[in-house]
């Protein structure tokens, strides 16, 4: 290939193949494409499905509604937690499948915050910020609980974080005693709906927000080079200089503050919570998220908008499979399905035999033109 | 103290002491503190402990456990994992207790079914793992949702069996003698165990020939303890992993079967959280996370240990349903940093 190309048509040729090369082989490309794929999908099925309209909702305040809104509002959870799922991914090189859990438990501890202790509270108990910050707190001193397990016990991720994902909504329950408290002041749910006079969802400026931290912090900060170089080899990074534990049990810690971010949005939205229901499997949607990112799952370098992006594909894939009216239960299902396409496609067993297929055919072109 | 036999200066055999291994410190911990759970439990709980049937319940109860956390182990040994046995365990009793209520089937239709699925679920899962080289626990991460999909799919109301013949099974009791105990009114009530505990025993008594003399058993070891050496000695380490996903998913099969015979209806929350119990039976139970260590009476000992100290737990007065998931979760805790203390030592060795 690296033979200087005399014949015209060859070298269109070769521009041609390496353009596509050159595309498929950006991390971008798949999630991208899977994207493209989802809105040509509904395009052609139902146009309407992009139609976005105002409309009036239960206070009497004119909103933006349509499909395209609740993909960008829904979403806003997922976002914020597989950021953090990219970061722990990328130094740990496993995944934590406690964050449905946790999140059960930031709402939990946001709710008896605001409520008091009262069953069903008309007023806020507690400021609001105030009630946030205690949440992530407690939240990252769970997501510490991890690290620790990981990075000093070396226990695999994914199996130190069962611990949590076992407890996590029992805990959550127990932090309220068992009760089901309801948040009935309007303010509280600004956060989760709508603020008064904006016709755009709260979530999407949160969610916008958090991308933006971590752009800052991305940019500002060696985070991102740490990370990495952490996940690409531990012992090199130790012997660089770095503290891999230190990093490692800091990544999940960050996570921990994104948990508890996600589960302030999720409960505010509806200003209550149900404990085994609520973020159920949203971990298999986070770690979807980041493998369709076109992140390796076995840690390493990491782009999180692949990640963000991804996220929003889930939601988009989900909201379009709500539309064709699949019961939410049976939602996994299909789920399951993209992932394990997703992940025969990106395993390197596959990934050699295709390109191998690909290109035996030029290369015959080739043979047969001379 | 274990024994080994060294060849000491001049040449003379002899027998010298060795220190334990890593698997057998680990089985000998497990065993020792499930007797002593079990012994405070009759000395400061006493009550229903002392009597052998609520040992024998603990069996009853746990009969499809036992086989789950058995095949966990295998996929263990080989240094993976499958947490997709609890979805399949939930659609083996969805669509058998369909099969039976709505389409005439009977015993041996629910038998075919649950292998059928198990062994379904093991190809494919097996193939992905072994084949393709994918990460096995997002596999059955995948598994694990799409079998609890397809529950919701085939019914999401419960159903309750009816079926005569199967009943019958369901409520065949078999005495055991020696450990039943005298009520109230003075009679002998004998003890009793359900037909599932005959199934689980035979299973763990299988596995265990299987894993310490069968030819298959020994390439599981050795493919978790080192998958360059196991493949430089002969072992066809595709074909082992491939197996073990397979044989996991199987006795997920008739787990299931035994959880339907024990239940006796199908419903979307059977199984629920069985996934988390296997694995921590197998983990308590000595079965290393790296792969090449573990025993399945160590897993049985496991699954006895974990739900005596529930059944403790609710018996002091914390019988909320909360107390049993942060038992399960501090237990699995303590048997995990136990585990990466002692690999740790062995490392710095």
């Amino acid at each position: 290939m690296t033979a200087p190309v005399k014949d015209p048509v060859k070298k269109v040729e070769s521009a041609r193949e390496s353009f596509f090369k050159r595309l498929t082989r950006q991390q971008l490309f798949i999630p991208l494409a899977a994207l493209v794929l989802l809105v040509l999908f509904n395009l052609i099925a139902d146009p309407s499905f992009f139609a976005v309209s105002i409309k009036e909702n239960s206070l009497g305040n004119p909103v933006l509604s349509g499909n395209i809104i609740s993909v960008l509002d829904n979403a806003s959870e997922l976002v914020i937690l597989s950021i953090g799922m990219t970061l722990v991914t990328a130094s740990s090189g496993g995944q934590d499948i406690s964050v449905g859990a946790a999140m059960a438990i930031a709402g939990s501890v946001i709710l008896r915050l605001v409520c008091g202790g009262q069953v069903n509270a008309d007023t806020m108990h507690m400021n609001l910020f105030l009630a946030l910050f205690i949440a992530i707190v407690v939240s990252m001193l769970f997501g510490a609980f991890n690290g620790t397990l990981v990075a000093y016990f070396k226990i695999q991720p994914m199996v130190a974080t069962l611990i949590l994902y076992t407890a996590g909504r029992s805990i959550a329950a127990w932090i309220n005693n068992n009760e089901l408290p309801i948040m009935n002041d309007i303010s509280f749910k600004y956060a989760g709906t709508f603020l008064p006079g904006i016709p755009v969802p709260t979530p999407i400026f949160v969610t916008l927000f958090v991308i933006l931290l971590f752009w800052l912090a991305l940019k500002f900060t060696n985070l991102g080079l740490y990370t990495q170089s952490v996940g690409i080899n531990a012992s090199s990074a130790r012997l660089n200089g770095l503290n891999p534990q230190f990093i490692k049990l800091l990544t999940y810690m960050i996570l921990g503050a994104c948990v508890a971010v996600a589960g302030f949005l999720r409960v505010s939205r509806s200003g209550s919570i149900n404990y085994s229901r609520i973020a159920e499997n949203i971990e298999m949607d986070a770690i979807l998220a980041v493998a369709l990112g076109g992140n390796a799952l076995g840690g390493g370098k990491f782009n999180i908008y692949g990640s963000v992006l991804g996220a929003y594909v889930i939601q988009f894939l989900t909201t379009t499979l709500y539309k064709y009216d699949v019961a939410s239960t049976a939602l996994p299902a299909y789920k399951a399905v993209v992932v394990i396409l997703l992940v025969v496609l990106s395993a390197p067993v596959v990934r050699e035999k295709l390109t191998r297929v690909k290109g035996r055919t030029p290369a015959k072109a080739a043979k047969e033109v001379s | 103290m274990p024994k080994g036999i060294a060849v000491d200066k001049q040449g003379r055999l002899r027998e010298q002491r060795v220190a334990m291994s890593d698997a057998n410190l680990l089985l000998t911990i497990t065993i020792v503190v499930f007797f002593l759970l079990y012994l405070s439990a009759i000395l400061f709980l006493g009550g229903g402990f002392t009597k052998g049937q609520t040992f024998l319940n603990i069996l009853n109860n746990n009969a499809p456990l036992i086989v789950l956390a058995c095949g966990m182990s295998v996929v263990m040994i080989t240094g993976g994992i499958d947490i997709s046995v609890g979805g399949v365990t939930c659609l083996v009793c969805m669509v058998s207790a369909v099969n039976l209520e709505r389409q005439g089937g009977n015993i041996f239709t629910v038998i075919l079914i649950g292998l059928g699925i198990g062994l379904a679920f093991g190809v494919v899962q097996g193939f992905l793992v072994a084949h393709l080289g994918i990460q096995p626990f997002i596999v059955s991460l995948a598994g694990m949702f799409f079998a609890k999909g397809m529950t919701t799919i085939v019914s999401k109301e419960p159903i309750r069996v009816t079926n005569e013949a199967f009943l019958a099974v369901k409520e065949t009791r078999i005495t055991v003698p020696g450990m039943g105990s005298v009520n109230k009114l003075g009679q002998y009530v004998p003890a009793y165990v359900e037909v599932g505990v005959v199934v689980a025993l035979a299973v763990v008594v299988l596995l265990f020939c299987l894993l310490r003399w069968g030819k298959l058993g020994r390439g599981f070891y050795a493919v978790g303890g080192n998958n360059q050496s196991a493949s430089m000695l002969g072992v066809n380490v595709r074909r082992t992993k491939f197996l073990a996903h397979v044989l996991c998913s199987l006795l997920a099969g008739l787990g299931g079967i035994l959880y339907f015979l024990h239940v006796g209806s199908g419903d979307v929350a059977n199984g629920a959280g069985d996934e988390m119990n296997a694995i921590a039976s197998s983990i308590i139970g000595g079965t290393l996370l790296t792969g090449g260590v573990g025993n399945v009476v160590g897993t049985f000992f496991g699954v006895m240990s974990l739900n005596t100290i529930k059944r403790i737990v609710s018996s002091l007065g914390f019988d909320e349903a909360w107390w049993s998931n942060i038992t399960v979760a501090a237990m699995l805790c303590l048997f995990l940093v136990i585990q990466s203390i002692v690999l740790l030592r062995k490392n710095k060795k």
